[in-house]
């Protein structure tokens, strides 16, 4: 036999790249289709929103964490608001809760569907794309009822949130609920359990459950290697201790723990448990105010916090030091994508590059959160 | 174990070295630990049995006039606690041993707080800008930074349009003249 003398092969990918998922670039060295080793080059998408912190006030400060992750808005708000609030001990009333619970659950089925609607995609499934955008669609215009925007919502304020529920709003989200819920068996029947689907991702970069804590994954990617952890339930903030849901983890279906098909499905389960969540929102909510009382110019007392939640890509910290005037001293951002970039250089080695792919948006890692 | 017995157990761990337990304005205690102990410190809190902080859930750097200092927020998914570690360094040498052989996930956090902050993470194997261009000036998160007025031709400021476009209803002499 002779050996056949081969090249590796440096290949750029991005940044502008249907499956990188905003503006990322890899710099792959490969030897034919088998990766030697991936550099990710991030930074595109940085617009300096620690900086930026450090000039605007508090309350001024939560437009700018909607462009933090502008798939799941929402949930970025409130993590601003629970961290302020967390320092300066300010109060939100309980109708407040409610509300924000109802729309971040919202928010994180409707950044969901666009992970696993995108991941079919890239995966070469492209009917699905428009079906999840469909049920997504709708959740936008229930946000827009509630806060006029169907992207960056700015909604949830420090101490409460903007407005509370239009007319009818209950109804047309249980109206939504009732009919999302068989779409997940639907989606399930039109691509989850699909054997080309299946073969592409079972045992696919399997991510060991040491390995993930390790890396600092958070979230789904997270649970989907076995790790039942959920900051809604072990470190519960807000009103989630008074509603019941379950945790999905990876269970290695129908390959191994940890696989880039547990983080998909992770992620189906995650839909009916958020929508489960909904209804207990929609039906124990009380009446009363929405916002408390708070001067318009905050000054919380010097000190800092660091205060974690769960956003749809995982834990979403914020370090905030304050010096006890009007502006942050330093906001630190610590976002779910980050970590999620950090460990592709590790786990991409002697993979395919269509399962680099796979991989990609398994971890559902979106641009302008790594960047900030 | 709760979060300053943790830092009690540090502090008996290592005698004579300089440690400092603050609990005011914070809402975790944390250890301020000398930047050449750094490592080892973090070891002996990833590998002890009743301590396990398996994870750095976040690496932030502060800048503090005189000094720049490293905050480890440290979480263990065994024991369920926190723990926070602090490191100060001065302005002008901000050396601090890289973490990333105790968590692999902190190659990247380090290459953040280097990027921004200007921190140099001794022994990492990657320290390169993650954020900002390789030939940009300067560490923009420390508070005397100032922006360059251009990079590669590009202004970093820009007009007030009104400054620059001629108005629609500007009267017909003054739109001759521009």
């Amino acid at each position: 036999m002779t050996e056949f003398i081969t090249e590796e092969m440096t290949l750029n990918m991005g940044p502008q790249h249907p499956s990188t998922h905003g503006v990322l670039r890899f710099q792959l060295t490969s030897d034919g289709e088998v990766i030697h080793s991936v550099k990710p080059d991030v930074g595109y998408l940085h617009r300096s929103i620690e900086k930026i912190a450090e000039k605007v006030t508090y309350h001024g400060f939560m437009p700018y964490t909607d462009r933090v992750d502008y798939v799941a808005a929402m949930n970025s708000n409130f993590a601003w608001a629970l961290t302020v609030e967390k320092l300066g001990g300010y109060q939100v009333p309980e109708r407040a809760e409610y509300l924000r619970v109802i729309a971040a659950e919202l928010n994180r089925i409707s950044s969901h569907l666009i992970m696993l609607g995108v991941m079919a995609m890239d995966i070469g499934a492209v009917t699905p794309f428009p079906y999840f955008l469909r049920e997504r669609e709708t959740i936008n215009d229930l946000l827009e009822e509630l806060c006029g925007a169907r992207l960056t919502y700015n909604y949830i304020r420090i101490g409460g949130v903007s407005s509370d529920l239009p007319d009818g709003f209950r109804d047309r989200a249980l109206r939504f609920l009732d009919h999302f819920e068989p779409i997940i068996d639907e989606f399930n029947r039109l691509i989850t359990y699909n054997e080309i689907f299946v073969n592409r991702l079972a045992n696919i970069v399997i991510i060991p459950r040491e390995q993930a804590i390790a890396w600092a994954l958070v979230g789904p990617n997270l649970r989907a290697s076995g790790v039942k952890w959920d900051l809604r339930k072990d470190e519960p903030y807000s009103i989630y201790p008074q509603v019941e849901f379950d945790i999905p983890v990876g269970k290695g279906e129908v390959g191994t723990v940890g696989d880039c098909f547990d983080r998909f499905i992770v992620r189906v389960d995650e839909m009916r448990e958020s929508s489960k969540i909904i209804r207990q929102c929609l039906d124990k909510m009380p009446e009363g105010e929405i916002q408390s009382k708070l001067p318009r110019q905050l000054k919380p007392p010097k000190g800092e916090v660091y205060v974690r939640s769960e956003s749809a890509r995982g834990e979403m910290g914020y370090y905030l030091v304050s010096n006890g005037g009007l502006n942050p001293e330093r906001v630190k951002i610590r976002t779910g994508s980050f970590s999620a970039m950090a460990i592709m250089e590790e786990v991409s080695k002697g993979i395919m590059i269509a399962d680099m792919v796979a991989l990609i948006s398994s971890l559902d890692v979106i641009a302008p959160e790594i960047d900030r | 174990m709760n979060e300053k017995n943790i830092l009690e157990k540090v502090m008996a761990e290592f005698p004579g070295v300089a440690f400092e337990l603050i609990e005011e304005n914070t809402d975790h205690p944390y250890l301020v630990i000398p930047a050449e102990r750094t490592a080892g410190i973090c070891r002996f809190l990833r590998d002890d049995p009743d301590l396990r902080l398996d994870a750095l859930s976040n690496l932030s750097s502060v800048d503090e006039g005189e000094i720049l200092t490293v905050v480890y927020h440290l979480f263990s998914y065994e024991h369920r606690h926190y723990s926070v570690l602090k490191v100060r360094v001065p302005r002008g040498a901000p050396d601090v041993p890289t973490v990333q052989t105790v968590w692999p996930g902190a190659g990247w956090f380090e290459r953040e707080a280097y990027d921004l902050m200007g921190i140099n993470f001794m022994g990492h194997n990657d320290l390169r800008r993650i954020m900002l261009p390789d030939d940009w000036v300067g560490h923009p998160l420390r508070k005397d930074w100032v922006e360059q007025e251009e990079y590669h031709g590009m202004g970093t400021s820009r007009n007030e349009p009104m400054d620059v476009l001629p108005l629609a209803d500007a009267p017909e002499k003054e739109k001759q003249s521009d």
